[in-house]
């Protein structure tokens, strides 16, 4: 008897230690989680990675060939261009959702009748499928039977059909347009719940220390919304950046891939086209954009020195 | 610094009317505090005279000038918010530095003011902090500090200490008080706490409902509050009131519920038959073998002084300080008086001084 406890004693305190110690009881805790993590999330972005270095087709393993679809797409002017859209889509639609969401958000902040019927209609753009408003803007931007167009034209300002979608710069100009209505509820109204935020008495304070209305904007409102401003916009970018559907719906990169996108087109070369490898990479090539935009809202917007706790 | 008047001022939010015709007058310099529990206007009233609410009807003059039209700004007050209202991404120093800064006044003028109110308030350690980096208390003091900043004619504090805790705001409000003696800067001073305001004030506003109650020096309203509502919310513990009518032949007494025989002065202006309710403060209250016996009910010793709670044998509650230590049991019975100069009678019906 004696024996056979002391034999089983270390046993227990081996399998007491693995599950009882804290270090070993958090990874217990923490193991379903990172697993799904793990399959869900690393498992097809690994995938994705490794593709690009494969040239994989669709129905044909491919062999690791390096970077050679990088070196290849490096000379590849479409492939250029769609960077080139990319950043101008990217860059013109966020500022124009931006500066027309913030105004938006301030005017809801305001004290209007009817104040939270006009919070929903706002909200409209966000909540209907993205393919749904694409179909409605493919048909206000349609060559023959556009309304603004036939408004237009009603009203005398033009004399010809504008061709929205058949020409490069307005077809860049109205893929924007549609992005930026379908984005601005998004932006207004997390902006707008960050006003609310700001508690009435600063701008009381502001009031009696003798601000106008202009100074109240750009020494209280401004400075306190800055880091909900650079969480909605780094979003806001990340969202534009990789945007699919719209462009897939009005134009499908064209006229003369003059709207293709480095998502889009990665879809037509990698899906539509076959080649899962050279797709993959066009995919891969994006990501460099993605993290300069998250490191650049957090280290240059998102931390202030006055946002930080107590203690010195 | 200016003196404020106010003349028959109405305040109605939609159809709800707060106010009912207020008219407080104020002489420059003054310290004065409005007092009076929540909802009774004084904090509208205090947003009135800085111009954050506007003026449903009678007039606000601040100096000579009456500014009921005159936007916050142009009024040269300075307000100080019961939540601080610090920009939370400025400085300290930038903090009080705001209004200047709108003005666009000289740089080194800006510093020598900050740098000046700064020392007052001995803020100079603290003057690159951010305000999340401070204490209550400090909090409170750069509030002060952009107000004294601006040199305004009248200051206006909005229950400026009740986010502090008990020991802190005893230290300020010694603090503002000492501060007043030397800018002597016009005051207006929003409280709910009867103690604050008469500790600092050199005139004290109880409100009630939308209406002044009185308007006097701290110990006037102590001595000879008005009406039932000023006896019962000026001094701490709160005065005790009896209900009964004024009896006696030759010399006038007061006879309450269960037989409670009071004798009074000689000359009072009540009519023998009229009912009224008889206050006296607790700490006027002395044992004494020919007064009206109480019941009592909690013994509260607090060291400097015992509190005694018991009834009366018509029921009523009695509260009695002493000075003096007694070994009191509850249950026990014993007979209270006090000098018939110092007690307080009220008409029953409107509650009005007799």
């Amino acid at each position: 008897m004696a024996s056979s406890q002391t034999a089983a004693a270390p046993k227990t305190s081996m399998l007491a230690g693995l599950t009882e110690s804290r270090g070993w009881l958090s990874l217990w805790f923490m193991l379903p989680a990172a697993l799904l993590l793990l399959i869900f999330l690393t498992y097809p972005l690994g995938l994705g990675v490794w593709l690009g270095f494969t040239d994989a087709r669709i129905g044909r393993p491919g062999v690791f060939i390096g970077l050679e679809n990088y070196q290849y797409l490096w000379d590849d002017s479409v492939f250029r261009l769609s960077i080139f859209n990319t950043l101008l889509y990217t860059t013109a639609a966020s500022i124009l959702k931006f500066v027309l969401g913030l105004w938006l958000a301030l005017l809801l902040n305001e004290n209007l009748p009817f104040k939270s019927f006009f919070r929903a209609i706002v909200l409209l753009p966000w909540v209907v499928p993205t393919v749904l408003s694409a179909i409605a803007f493919w048909w206000i931007f349609d060559s023959q039977f556009s309304i603004i167009s036939w408004a237009l034209i009603e009203m005398g300002l033009i004399d010809e059909r504008i061709n929205f979608l058949g020409d490069p710069t307005n077809a860049r100009l109205s893929v924007i347009a549609a992005n930026v209505w379908r984005g601005i509820p998004f932006v207004a109204i997390t902006l707008l719940a960050g006003l609310q935020t700001i508690p009435q008495s600063l701008y009381e304070a502001a009031t009696l220390d003798g601000a106008s209305r202009w100074q109240l904007f750009r020494y209280v409102t401004l400075p306190l919304l800055t880091p909900i401003i650079a969480i909605t916009m780094t979003f806001s970018v990340l969202f534009t950046f990789t945007d699919f559907q719209l462009i897939y719906v009005l134009t499908r990169g064209g006229p003369v891939n003059a709207t293709h996108l480095m998502a889009t087109l990665s879809f037509q070369r990698g899906i539509s086209g076959g080649q899962l490898g050279e797709g993959a990479a066009i995919a891969v090539a994006m990501i460099p954009f993605l993290l300069g935009a998250i490191l650049f809202s957090y280290f240059g917007l998102q931390r202030r020195k006055w946002q930080q706790g107590g203690g010195d | 610094m200016a003196s404020v008047g106010i003349r028959d001022v109405y305040k109605s939010f939609g159809s709800t009317e707060i106010l009912h015709g207020v008219s407080i007058d104020i002489v420059d310099g003054e310290f004065v505090t409005l007092v009076g529990p929540s909802g009774c206007g004084k904090s509208t009233l205090l947003r009135m005279i800085a111009g954050l609410e506007n003026i449903t009807g009678g007039e606000i003059s601040i100096g000579d000038r009456v500014v009921n039209r005159v936007a916050p700004k142009e009024r040269d007050i300075a307000m100080v918010f019961q939540n601080y209202a610090l920009y939370p991404h400025m400085t300290v120093a930038e903090n009080m530095a705001f209004s200047l800064m709108l003005k666009s006044a000289p740089k080194s003028e800006i510093d020598t003011r900050v740098n000046r109110a700064a020392e007052i308030l001995g803020l100079v350690p603290l003057l690159s902090r951010y305000p999340r980096q401070l204490s209550g208390g400090q909090r409170q003091r750069v509030a002060m500090g952009r107000a004294i900043v601006r040199s305004p004619q009248v200051f206006l504090f909005d229950e400026p200490l009740s986010n502090l805790d008990a020991k802190l705001r005893v230290a300020m409000r010694a603090e503002i008080k000492e501060l007043h003696q030397r800018l002597k800067t016009t005051t207006i001073y929003v409280t709910h706490d009867q103690i604050e305001a008469m500790t600092m004030a050199d005139k004290i506003v109880v409100m009630h409902d939308g209406l002044v109650e009185q308007i006097g020096k701290p110990l006037e309203l102590y001595d000879r509050p008005d009406n039932l509502f000023v006896a019962s919310f000026i001094g701490s513990p709160a005065m005790n009131f009896l209900r009964g009518s004024i009896g006696g032949d030759a010399a006038p007494v007061f006879r309450g519920k269960g037989d409670v025989t009071i004798p009074l002065p000689a000359d009072i202006s009540a009519t023998a038959g009229s009912s009224v309710v008889s206050g006296i403060r607790p700490e006027h209250l002395m044992i004494s073998d020919g007064g009206f016996p109480v019941e009592i009910v909690v013994v509260e010793p607090t060291g400097s002084e015992l509190q005694v709670i018991g009834r009366t044998p018509g029921g009523e509650e009695i509260v009695a300080n002493f000075r003096e230590r007694h070994a009191f049991e509850p249950g026990q019975t014993i007979r209270l008086s006090a000098d018939p100069s110092l007690f307080h009678l009220f008409n029953a019906e409107t509650g009005k001084r007799l």
